[in-house]
């Protein structure tokens, strides 16, 4: 082997371990080895001052304590809910902008839908709880439009908490769904039209098999998102609608019991990674791509 | 159904009617946040009384403290832009380096690295802070026992919520210079080593004008969504709080309508971003 090739190869070697560092210290310094560090945190437990032990206590805690699981499956079905209605009021939309408007009504339109989502949660909520509270705008709207007699307190039911979870999802949800539309052919719901298939069979034979993809990875974030909210749940849920984030927060911030934290966190993770898989496996997709589509 | 197509008139009216319901809907709640910064009242809510800048001016003589004198809101503006200045560089950085090394390394384990890449979108915010901050205090912990070393970043404070906001924002930077990477006509680099350019000049000339576009867009969507985040920050923050996890905590209380003022700032200043954004986009096309 001549020298130049022997360092042409050094070189090749030494460029790969400097691309590789950072990405190697960002995934284990802050992804792996903490994530690892949580699940041994979940599995112990104390038993005297600085001492612990291996145990399950946890997450027998857990299943013992209604309270606990009851949030856990509260919020579970919450966002699936809040889930499926994100859908519902994103895909017309979707619809439109991909297939209705043209030219540059289209991204004039898309470019508005983008706008709110570049403020932050914590301003979009604020400005719910500004119209719904019950000295707020649209419970007074109420009252002089003579539906009401007194102001109705909107905010703290469940239905606020899923107005505010579907609004903070929207945008999630649109975006995969206009990039699965967009590459739907015309000529194919005009060719379905014209042997005599109404609207409900076309977007059902056709539109939906063909935007499946845009609808998993939609579906997949929203849901994520929606679970792993706080904001909302917090500010628009009021205090008898428990989501199961405010638990991690209580157990490691308010009462520090880090290893009871833990267990609920790796729950959550558990929960969350089990609907991705599942939503993957229903669609036939595989992870890299969907994430790649969004 | 599609314009080609005979769409009847109900079909049409209900198209607009939805799409009036649905720009409402998207916007109504930042309009009243705008609106009810200027109203003359103690509490942002109806009955409007007037017309007022007492939430941006007012100082404590005048009994309502205006944004522009409340100094923990502006020292809440201020650690946001140091917290998101940090990870925009940060991701940008490890960005680009992981854009390489994606499409341009080929090394044994590269689908591993490249999936785990990914993770970070599927973990839930608040999992991430915790993580981070539980793995943090352990090390603080050992080192603490095992040199006496007082190791204070790594308690809540700033340092973690930058890592904590970096560790999911990497992969947004990442995915987003990689995917413009890959289509970059490579003979472009091949011709200029022929001429005879250094791998320096071929990068500094050719590869950082190419990757423009794609660097810019992750620094804006890094330095807006460190702006914004909430969950990964709450896990933790210490004692000086971003403005988010301020507001969040002034919201609690019951606030007043300086929060709209500083709300319409975050506004005005991320239009203002996102319009310098489309413009750069536009002037030089994809």
């Amino acid at each position: 082997m001549t020298d130049a090739a022997v360092s042409q190869r050094w070189r090749t070697r030494l460029t790969l371990w400097l691309l590789l560092a950072p990405a190697l210290l960002w995934l284990g310094a802050l992804i792996l080895l903490p994530h690892v560090d949580l699940a041994i945190l979940s599995f112990r437990a104390r038993t005297g001052p600085r001492e612990y032990a291996a145990s399950l206590a946890q997450y027998r805690t857990f299943f013992d304590e209604p309270l606990y699981w009851h949030v856990f499956v509260r919020t579970a079905v919450m966002s699936i809910i809040a889930t499926a209605l994100t859908l519902l009021v994103a895909f017309p939309v979707a619809w439109i902008i991909a297939k209705l408007a043209r030219g540059r009504a289209s991204s004039l339109l898309f470019i508005v839908c983008l706008i709110p989502f570049w403020v932050s949660e914590t301003v979009r909520t604020l400005g719910w709880m500004i119209l719904l509270r019950e000295s707020g705008v649209l419970p007074g709207l109420l009252v002089k439009l003579g539906l009401t007699s007194v102001p109705v307190e909107l905010l703290y039911h469940d239905a606020t908490l899923l107005v505010g979870l579907v609004y903070t999802s929207l945008l999630f949800m649109v975006v995969p769904l206009i990039s699965s539309l967009e590459s739907l052919d015309n000529a194919l719901i005009e060719a379905a039209y014209d042997l005599g298939a109404n609207g409900f069979a076309v977007l059902r034979t056709i539109v939906i098999p063909h935007a499946a993809p845009g609808i998993t990875a939609g579906c997949i974030v929203v849901f994520m998102l929606t679970l792993g909210n706080y904001l909302t749940p917090t500010l628009l849920g009021g205090k008898n609608s428990q989501w199961f984030t405010e638990q991690i927060y209580t157990q490691f911030i308010t009462r520090f019991n880090w290893e009871q934290g833990a267990a609920f966190g790796f729950l959550l993770l558990g929960l969350s990674t089990a609907i991705v898989v599942l939503g993957l496996r229903l669609s036939g997709q595989r992870f890299a791509e969907v994430m790649r589509s969004t | 159904m599609i314009p080609s197509l005979p769409r009847p008139v109900w079909l049409r009216s209900a198209t607009l009617i939805y799409l009036i319901a649905f720009l409402a809907f998207l916007f109504l709640p930042l309009i009243v946040v705008a609106l009810f910064a200027f109203n003359d009242a103690p509490y942002p809510a109806p009955p409007w009384r007037g017309f007022t800048l007492d939430w941006f001016i007012g100082s404590a003589t005048t009994g309502r403290t205006g944004l522009f004198q409340d100094s923990e809101l502006l020292g809440g503006i201020a650690t946001s832009c140091l917290v998101a200045a940090w990870v925009t560089v940060l991701s940008v950085l490890v960005g680009t380096s992981n854009a390489f090394l994606l499409e341009r390394a080929r090394f044994r384990g590269k689908q591993v690295i490249s999936l785990m890449m990914l993770a970070p979108l599927v973990i839930p915010g608040v999992i991430l802070g915790i993580s981070i901050l539980a793995f943090a205090s352990r090390l603080a912990d050992l080192a603490d026992e095992l040199f006496s070393w007082d190791l204070d970043f790594l308690r809540p404070g700033l340092t973690l919520v930058v890592l904590g906001q970096f560790s999911y924002l990497a992969t947004i930077s990442t995915l987003t210079i990689a995917a413009r990477l890959r289509r970059f006509d490579r003979t472009l680099e091949e011709a200029a080593l022929n001429l005879g350019a250094s791998r320096a000049a071929v990068f500094g000339t050719i590869l950082l004008p190419y990757l423009r576009p794609a660097l810019l867009g992750s620094a804006a969507i890094s330095f807006l969504m460190s702006f914004a985040d909430f969950n990964t920050t709450l896990m933790l923050v210490g004692s000086d709080s971003p403005l988010t996890v301020m507001m969040y905590g002034r919201m609690r209380e019951g606030a007043t309508p300086v929060l709209n003022a500083v709300s319409l700032f975050l506004m005005l200043a991320s239009a203002l971003l996102a319009l310098a954004l489309l413009r750069g986009g536009s002037k030089k096309p994809a």
